[in-house]
């Protein structure tokens, strides 16, 4: 259970890092991406998912 | 070096009771045009904090410089005029991404800048995100450089959602100057513009993202003006969907302390992705603009010579040298050298006392003209408050209002240039006359027979009768020609 960024639509604002309640996002090289192992797509934690919430392009935090 | 500006108030008198005036009507009682306030209409603080700032006074915008760092990519709202794949193109033209910068870097950056660019004095944050929303890169990058170089005055630009939160903030580490943009004070309006914002966790839409962004930004104004932190508003015109209520915004934000009201055209096309580009919402045509400019000239000080410049400009307005400072280009190491800013800012102190006495002898000349209409003049200059610029080779023109009372700044137009290595493009020069809609006569160092002509034909007049003198005297001279006595120019 866990999401994933689409590398390709990614704008790389960094939006996400900072709203994910659990430290899963950081910096590779020049994109983002979700450790799976630590994200719980905010179950119980919010109504949805933070990062695909407050991200600016359509589909770009998706289900893994 | 300098451009043209409007010194109407600086030739004002002043009295005490002027200043205590306009300290207890909070700096909004100009009656002269634009932010070109100078001391006589403004409370002695206001000016101070204004006079070096080139967004906020339309006087120091021919001398001084600014500089925004793009450290704040992350954005809590969407706007329709704005699409993020590439930067936000409210505050930076569209198409063209910017390098973004870590907060080390941009220390680095605007110190290179300052040791380049001696007109520097105003260090800013606009995004390309919301530099309140972004706070932690924003105060990284402010409180380092403050360290650096203590002088260069701090600016930012917002969206207005995160700010309440941070307003304490702000005024502790001294930033003197803050933009909102406020596109609408009725959420119905907002609906048209903001289709989502992000906000306590999650994500609203529709008339509840408007309610709540329209509250959080009076609320950070409302907090902004107690702490007597200067605020400009920003308010995209979007013909259709805000253009007559931005009305009804200034007057809301100038009885909430805004300082400054700054009324920009959508930039709207579909080359940029945005919503609006998409869908085919036209932004408003220049003479629209200026009637809606025209009929709040009683409210907030307007502000009609922003050039909505890019989240990582660099230069005078009008100009932008960041493709001069780009990281690559940048030294590994660097120190701040103060002599060359210092040793501008006394030439400034000098050319702002000259420039005082010819606007002085412009309107002085116009005062006996009888009774003659009120004309837009459009100049070509490439600064030095001079007439100076080859018509073809001019890439904006500023327009000056023209009456018996005298002079003023009303704008600038941008042009795409018609003259490249001597031979003018017919369909270019088309888009310029389209341009220079309402305006009644061009002055500018040279024209050719050719374009003259054209001009001619579509009813503006052209001259380079008055090449290489100041604006304002040109312009006196012009018109005294046409509809008064002849009079001996002044430069």
């Amino acid at each position: 259970m866990a999401l994933k960024i689409v590398a390709s639509q990614c704008t790389v604002c960094g939006a996400c890092e900072f709203e994910c309640p659990n430290v899963a996002i950081r910096m590779k090289g020049d994109i983002y991406v979700i450790d799976p192992k630590k994200c719980t797509e905010c179950e119980g934690q919010f109504d949805s998912p933070q990062c695909a919430a407050v991200c600016p392009v359509p589909n770009t935090c998706i289900k893994a | 070096m300098a451009q043209l500006i409007s010194l109407d108030s600086l030739t004002a008198p002043t009295t005490a009771r002027q200043m205590e005036k306009s300290l207890s009507e909070g700096g909004c009682s100009s009656s002269s045009c634009g932010s070109s306030s100078g001391p006589a209409d403004l409370a002695p603080e206001i000016w101070e904090k204004v006079k070096d700032h080139p967004c906020y006074s339309e006087e120091a915008h021919h001398y001084f410089a600014r500089m925004h760092v793009a450290v704040a990519p992350a954005c809590n709202i969407q706007c329709n005029y704005c699409n993020r794949k590439y930067d936000c193109a409210n505050e930076s033209r569209p198409g063209v991404v910017s390098e973004k910068l870590t907060p080390e870097q941009a220390i680095r950056k605007v110190v290179a800048v300052a040791n380049e660019v001696p007109q520097l004095s105003v260090l800013g944050i606009a995004g390309p995100g919301d530099a309140c929303y972004d706070w932690k890169k924003t105060r990284a990058t402010f409180d380092s450089i403050a360290k650096v170089i203590p002088d260069i005055k701090l600016c930012l630009s917002t969206n207005g959602l995160a700010l309440p939160d941070h307003v304490d903030e702000i005024a502790d580490m001294n930033i003197d100057h803050v933009t909102i943009t406020i596109n609408m004070v009725d959420p119905e309006v907002g609906t048209g513009i903001y289709p989502w914002i992000f906000h306590r966790h999650r994500r609203w839409t529709g008339l509840d993202a408007s309610r709540i962004l329209h509250e959080r930004q009076m609320e950070g104004l409302e907090m902004l003006a107690a702490r007597k932190i200067l605020v400009k508003v920003n308010s995209v015109m979007i013909p259709g969907i805000n253009d007559e209520h931005l009305i009804e915004v200034n007057r809301v934000v100038k009885s909430k302390g805004a300082f400054l009201h700054n009324i920009m055209p959508l930039i709207s096309d579909p080359a940029h992705g945005t919503h609006f580009g998409l869908t085919g919402q036209r932004g408003p045509r220049a003479m629209e603009l200026k009637a809606l400019q025209d009929r709040l000239e009683d409210g907030t000080k307007l502000m009609r010579h922003c050039r909505q410049c890019r989240a990582d400009a660099v230069g005078l307005l009008g100009e932008d040298r960041g493709q001069e400072f780009t990281l690559d280009q940048l030294p590994a190491e660097v120190s701040y050298d103060p002599n060359k800013r210092a040793a501008y800012r006394e030439v400034v102190a000098a050319e702002r006392g000259e420039h005082v006495s010819h606007k002085a002898a412009a309107d002085a000349a116009l005062a006996d003209v009888g009774e003659a209409p009120t004309l837009l003049v459009a100049i070509a200059t490439k600064g030095g408050g001079r007439i100076n610029q080859h018509f073809g080779h001019a890439r904006e023109f500023q327009v000056y209002e023209v009456s018996p009372a005298g002079i003023r700044f009303i704008s600038h137009r941008k042009v795409d240039q018609y003259c490249q290595g001597g031979w003018g493009e017919d369909a270019t020069l088309d888009g310029v006359i389209e341009m220079l809609d309402g305006i009644s006569f061009v002055l500018c160092a040279k024209i050719g027979d050719c374009p003259k002509d054209s001009l001619k034909a579509a009813g503006i007049a052209v001259s380079d009768d008055y090449a290489h003198e100041w604006i304002e005297a040109g312009i006196a001279a012009w018109y005294k020609a046409e509809y008064g006595a002849e009079i001996r120019l002044s430069a």
